[in-house]
């Protein structure tokens, strides 16, 4: 016969669980100095209390939104520059990195040779290697070999966002069905002409989105770029953070947010049309 | 005509490159200039012989742990206040409070970390506190959001079914809709980690704490063989939580 369990059979594990957890995050805290205390602490308060207050109403004189239009359009203009030097570099190397473009994988059954797969390891490395330093590290490094300014965040944007790109379009190149360029390759056509009447013609739309969403993310990835002086509303935040400017810090916040919304529209819109 | 359309969009695309490199003046032969490139050059080649003395390399060990303390007790405080936020989000008590709630977490994602680092700076001061604080903030506008969509997705009966028998609404609640729901928040509390330890690891460009303070004064000092162990360090990290996650998604996920 059922009877009724009083209790919950799967407490104990679920304890055990949690104290494992507590004990392996106990030196973390330690280790990341948390103490919430200070957001509660009287002096702090007051002067964030100040400075928040300060917020509203957001700054809007006339030089002041002059110089934040001017920042706002850098952003936009490092990203898309950013973005056009990345494909430069990008759509090469995937080329290179790709196994879809492979001679010995055509006869192969889609396994290319040792020596093939040896060959490609060089621009897959290197294409790991520009994407795992993040782009604001490439941009620290910039602002000091180039000065400071928008070129810095435009080199930044292109050597992180070569990597994503160029390790995603190959990927993106291998995932479709490879038979019609195995078959052109087979029957004797070069490689690049296999390329693009084999694999772009299925491949066209996905890139296409894919490039998109990667300018949005690189005009959200411009706004920080400033705070290390690589231009951009991020040099202008960084300023009036500095100056305890509350009310410019809230219109720059409030721009921020339009155009990350904007972009995420336009992405949309482009998305929609072109794929 | 769609071709027309897509033409003049593509045309438009080009025009923007075009004005973009014009409006930043940057001019590309310049920057292939031979003198240019040899200033570069030989800036970059200060960064190849890394600093490995065993008193720096104790120093990055002690920022990778911070950066790594940082990013999970964010996450962790973040996945706690997304939760709280997240049962109003999902229109559990009320459509005021969902629409308030959900103003409050578009809100915290909307500022990117690096800014809420800047400001928790001001608010905490120097140091790893900060960037918890602002890895928290902004995981929180996050993780709320993708929590109270989970919430809104899952089915509804088992919890309906313990509020039948009498039992109350925190018990229907645990044992009704946590179940179907951790596996969910879990997979996001770990994506989202994963992607805080990245940042973690920048933040310390404003001052708050990990690798990225180390980096940024090391090249403040013109300290051009500390900073490339720095980078070391970092791609190492990242690299060692990408093979971890798609190792653990490869074990954990797909069964």
């Amino acid at each position: 016969m059922l009877t009724r369990d009083t209790r919950d059979p799967a407490t104990r594990p679920r304890l055990l669980l949690t104290l494992l957890a507590l004990a392996l995050l106990w030196p973390g805290i330690h280790f990341s100095e948390l103490d919430l205390s200070v957001l509660v602490a009287s002096d702090s308060q007051s002067e964030m209390g100040r400075f928040v207050a300060a917020f509203w109403p957001p700054a809007h004189g006339e030089e002041f939104i002059e110089l934040l239009l001017r920042a706002t359009l850098q952003t936009l203009a490092i990203a898309t520059a950013g973005m056009a030097l990345a494909l430069l570099l990008a759509v090469p190397a995937s080329l290179l990195a790709s196994r879809a473009l492979s001679l010995s994988a055509a006869s192969r059954a889609g396994h290319p040779s040792y020596w093939g797969q040896l060959l490609r390891w060089p621009v897959r490395g290197l294409l790991i290697f520009l994407r795992s330093v993040p782009e604001i590290v490439w941009a620290l490094l910039f602002v000091r070999a180039v000065g400071l300014g928008p070129t810095a965040g435009v080199l930044a944007i292109a050597i992180t966002y070569s990597g994503m790109l160029g390790k995603v379009y190959a990927e993106i190149f291998e995932s479709v069905d490879q038979r019609p360029a195995h078959a052109l390759l087979q029957s004797g056509s070069s490689r690049l002409a296999a390329f693009c009447y084999g694999i772009l013609p299925n491949v066209a739309a996905e890139l296409l989105s894919y490039t998109v969403y990667r300018w949005e993310c690189a005009i959200r990835a411009s706004v920080v770029m400033g705070f290390v002086g690589a231009g951009g509303l991020g040099q202008q935040m960084d300023l009036s953070l500095r100056m305890f400017a509350g009310g410019e810090v809230a219109s720059l916040l409030l721009t921020f947010l339009v155009l990350v919304l904007l972009a995420d529209q336009l992405s949309r819109l482009l998305r929609w049309r072109l794929a | 005509m769609n071709r027309l359309i897509n033409l003049a969009l593509l045309l438009c695309i080009g025009a923007a490159v075009v004005a973009s490199f014009s409006y930043l003046g940057i001019d590309l032969g310049e920057l292939g200039d031979t003198g240019n490139l040899h200033h570069m050059g030989a800036y970059a080649q200060r960064f190849l012989s890394p600093d490995l003395s065993a008193g720096h390399l104790q120093a990055i060990g002690h920022g990778a742990l911070e950066t790594i303390a940082m990013s999970a007790l964010g996450t962790l405080l973040a996945a706690v206040l997304g939760l709280l936020l997240a049962l109003p989000a999902a229109g559990r008590f009320g459509w005021p409070l969902q629409s308030a709630s959900r103003l409050v977490l578009n809100a915290l994602r909307a500022v990117p970390e690096l800014v809420w680092a800047a400001l928790m700076v001001l608010a905490a001061g120097l140091g790893p506190n900060a960037g918890t604080l602002a890895l928290a903030l902004h995981t929180t506008g996050v993780l709320g959001r993708l929590f109270a969509e989970a919430l809104e997705n899952t089915p509804p009966e088992p919890a309906d079914a313990i509020r039948l028998q009498g039992g109350n609404a925190v018990w229907a609640f645990c044992y009704g809709t946590l179940p179907n729901l951790l596996p969910q928040l879990l997979a996001y509390i770990l994506y989202r980690w994963e992607n805080n330890i990245r940042m973690a690891s920048v933040l310390g460009f404003v001052g708050a704490g990990g690798l990225g303070q180390m980096l940024y004064v090391s090249l403040s000092l013109f300290q051009e063989a500390q900073a490339s162990t720095v980078i070391l360090a970092m791609l190492l990290l990242v690299l060692a939580v990408d093979t971890l996650s798609s190792w653990s998604r490869q074990r954990w996920v797909k069964a």
